[in-house]
């Protein structure tokens, strides 16, 4: 599974990465992670509010940090 | 599958948290004064009108009265914001012209949820979309400068018409800077490769939102925010009790008093490159007021604080060159000027 956060690298963009790190290695999910902080990269994906998590080419969310539960659910469909 | 249950019907309890706790916040926000007099006089035992028991009863007073409207209007804030989606925003401005679009994107600036480091998608996304240069300008400058926080604390600290004045004038300067960078057409100022960039289609889904969720993301929001600014609102406060008797009255009223011409273009010069958000400054607003500096001078300082912020155009420096910057800048500094000798010359 390949996990991708999007974001220009502030508070919020690297609390999202974090927690999705955290919850991969709590559940023992493993993920290789990507960081794209490339705004014409970023654009690919249609976003238009960051951090935007996406997993295996798929955009999960844009522009909040969901919750935990949520993230696991995600984590486990892939 | 217990689990999954239990999970809903807590979902479901959620709707009940504002019904339970809406009459109770009335009651609390209504019996505020009668309830300080109470904890002044009979509890701590201070005697009448001393300036030590007036700068207690002030504190004890404002602090869960602002609190109170915080939490409040937060909330609304935060459920509103779930009907307005940064695409659904986009979608509503693609195509509109300028003046209506002008208008249209500075109220959607209020009410769309936004983050300064989101400034460059979000401005990507609407030029993808066919948003006008103009109109995209008015939204990026009402997103920061009209928010929840700022009118919240200036209608609890110095009332409706203060906090209605800035958001009005905050509106007016977000449609007419956007008005006039879309009329000088310098789209040519905009990084090449702005135009060239192909944006993906987003593919989550825009789902129904149960209104349950849009409770959750109302409390979500109070958490987050409040959590986060309560401790500026209680320093501000305090300032506000403390200064009361210990500086004098008039201390500000030569330096940022009506009567000294030049007191609005230097609050917005020093107020353009500091940085702050709404709650940390309130305490800067409320020492000066009180010491003698006036509404429009203060009004013009605070917005050139939170509207324009160094950090936030060295981001969009990534998109735009320095000749738009500059515009950018300069536009709106001018509108926040001519915002504060109005209200000098008013008030």
């Amino acid at each position: 599974m390949i996990i991708k956060i999007l974001g220009g690298g502030c508070a919020t963009c690297n609390k999202l990465e974090e927690t999705v790190k955290r919850i991969a290695s709590v559940n023992r999910i493993e993920a290789t992670f990507k960081k794209v902080t490339d705004y014409q990269e970023m654009m690919k994906y249609g976003i238009m509010a960051t951090p935007a998590l996406v997993i295996n080419e798929t955009v999960k969310c844009s522009g909040i940090i969901p919750k935990d539960e949520q993230i696991l659910q995600w984590l486990k469909e892939n | 599958m217990n689990f999954i249950t239990n999970k809903i019907s807590e979902e479901k309890y959620k709707v009940l948290i504002p019904v339970l706790l809406l009459p109770l916040w009335f009651l609390l926000y209504l019996n505020l004064e009668r309830l300080t007099n109470f904890i002044v006089i009979e509890i701590i035992n201070l005697s009448q009108s001393s300036h030590f028991t007036e700068a207690i009863r002030f504190f004890i007073y404002e602090v869960p009265k602002v609190l109170l409207l915080l939490i409040l209007i937060v909330f609304a804030v935060g459920i509103i914001r779930t009907y307005f989606s940064p695409e659904r925003t986009r979608k509503i401005l693609g195509g509109k012209k300028l003046f209506a679009g002008n208008i249209l994107a500075s109220m959607l600036g209020i009410v769309t949820p936004f983050c300064s480091c989101s400034a460059i998608p979000l401005f990507l996304g609407f030029v993808e979309g066919g948003v006008p240069l103009g109109v995209t300008f008015s939204f990026l400058i009402a997103a920061p400068m009209i928010n929840e926080v700022a009118v919240v604390l200036l209608f609890g600290l110095f009332g409706w018409k203060t906090a209605l004045i800035y958001m009005s004038t905050g509106l007016f300067i977000a449609m007419v800077s956007g008005f006039i960078i879309g009329r000088f057409k310098l789209e040519k100022y905009v990084e090449t490769w702005v135009y060239e960039v192909k944006a993906g289609q987003l593919n989550i889904k825009e789902e129904k939102i149960l209104f349950n969720k849009r409770i959750s993301a109302g409390i979500d929001a109070v958490k987050e925010i409040v959590g986060k600014v309560w401790i500026y609102i209680v320093i501000g406060i305090a300032v506000g009790a403390g200064i009361h008797g210990y500086v004098p009255e008039n201390f500000m009223a030569s330096l940022m008093g009506k009567s000294a011409w030049w007191s609005v273009p230097i609050a917005v010069l020093i107020g353009v490159p500091m940085y702050s958000n709404a709650a940390g400054i309130i305490p800067i607003v409320q020492a000066l007021l009180e010491k003698g500096a006036s509404l429009g001078t203060v009004l013009a300082f605070m917005m050139s604080v939170i509207g324009l912020s160094l950090p936030e155009t060295i981001i969009l420096k990534k998109v735009l060159k320095l000749q738009l910057i500059f515009v950018f800048i300069g536009v709106v500094a001018v509108g926040i000027i001519i915002v504060g000798y109005l209200f000098n010359l008013i008030y």
